[in-house]
């Protein structure tokens, strides 16, 4: 059961926030929200895995934020959004994963300044609402995707049904690459 | 065997909460059935989030989203309010599973529905439905892609 029917709607492009090279033979694409427990223990295994897989592996995160279960989803999505839009994407979300208990309004904002972007530029952005769209778009792109939680995880376009704890996931990875 | 696309969706009274019932007929939208085995699993916790998480979607269809499964209107009110979720949770409960039998999803074995989902269109035929297997969660593209062709 670790394969499906469902596949990613949308494919990666150069839209998307990605770590690794681009015709990397292994593409897992993340739908994930900044709140949700798993997705912070996933956060860990992510990151484990692209150590362990080196160039081999492309990361992508896209948002799929579970705003009425998950109060500061939505704003946290948005801020990782804005943010990168300076180029620091992955510094803001790493460091809303390793915080993720503290996720109010003002952290947020520290947060952003931590990850290195200029917070005004930050607040201007969210005021623009140019990253609600965008956070909306990748919630749609998940549903019509199939994703079925958080985080829900493709793997070359098919959704990843398997576990992903960290020994079944990188397994699976191996057996694709080999 | 689980209700085909062109079937009369059969009709249902059944309790959301203490003293407040849905009657199926009495609504004049398109309708989506999440059939799921129980509150509280985990697969299922998922499965009603995804479709809340797309309420923007489904409601651009002016779709009604109803789940249903055999739990009691208490553990029901409990989940939801836990879940944050703003769609109903029906009650399958008295009879048990009376309503999962009527569309073809009860487990006889381990009392409970299957993991199913129907698309209704306005009339409540059935323009659409779909068998899960019991520990995957579907999702919610197959239904909104089927709610889209429909409307």
């Amino acid at each position: 059961m670790s394969q499906s029917e469902a596949r990613l709607s949308v494919p990666v492009s150069s839209d998307d926030h990605a770590v690794g090279l681009e015709n990397a033979p292994l593409t897992v694409v993340e739908y994930g929200d900044y709140e949700c427990p798993y997705c912070g223990q996933a956060f860990a295994i992510i990151q484990a895995l692209q150590k362990a897989f080196g160039d081999s592996l492309r990361f992508v995160f896209r948002n799929l934020p579970f705003a009425d279960m998950h109060p500061h989803a939505q704003q946290a999505a948005e801020m990782a959004q804005a943010v990168g839009v300076q180029g620091k994407f992955w510094e803001m979300h790493d460091l809303l994963y390793e915080n993720q208990r503290e996720l109010g309004a003002k952290a947020l904002l520290d947060y952003s300044a931590q990850a290195g972007a200029n917070v005004q530029e930050v607040v201007a952005a969210i005021k623009s609402g140019e990253p609600r769209t965008r956070v909306e778009r990748d919630l749609e792109s998940a549903i019509r995707s199939g994703a079925n939680g958080t985080p829900t995880f493709f793997i070359n376009g098919e959704r990843y049904d398997g576990s992903w704890a960290y020994e079944p996931f990188s397994d699976y990875l191996s057996t694709i690459l080999n | 065997m689980i209700l085909s696309p062109g079937t009369a969706a059969p009709d249902f009274t059944l309790p959301e909460s203490p003293g407040k019932m849905v009657t199926l007929s009495e609504i004049s939208s398109p309708v989506v059935l999440i059939f799921y085995p129980a509150d509280w699993s985990p697969v299922c916790g998922d499965e009603l989030s995804i479709f809340q998480a797309a309420g923007q979607l489904f409601a651009a269809h002016g779709a009604q989203l109803l789940g249903i499964s055999v739990d009691g209107v208490w553990c029901h009110s409990a989940f939801r309010a836990d879940r944050k979720l703003s769609f109903p949770l029906l009650a399958d409960f008295n009879p048990k599973g009376n309503t999962a039998k009527s569309y073809g999803i009860y487990r006889d074995d381990d009392g409970i529905s299957e993991r199913a989902l129907f698309v209704l269109d306005r009339a409540h035929n059935i323009t659409w439905s779909y068998l899960s297997p019991m520990p995957v969660n579907p999702g919610a593209d197959g239904a909104l892609r089927a709610l889209e062709a429909t409307s």
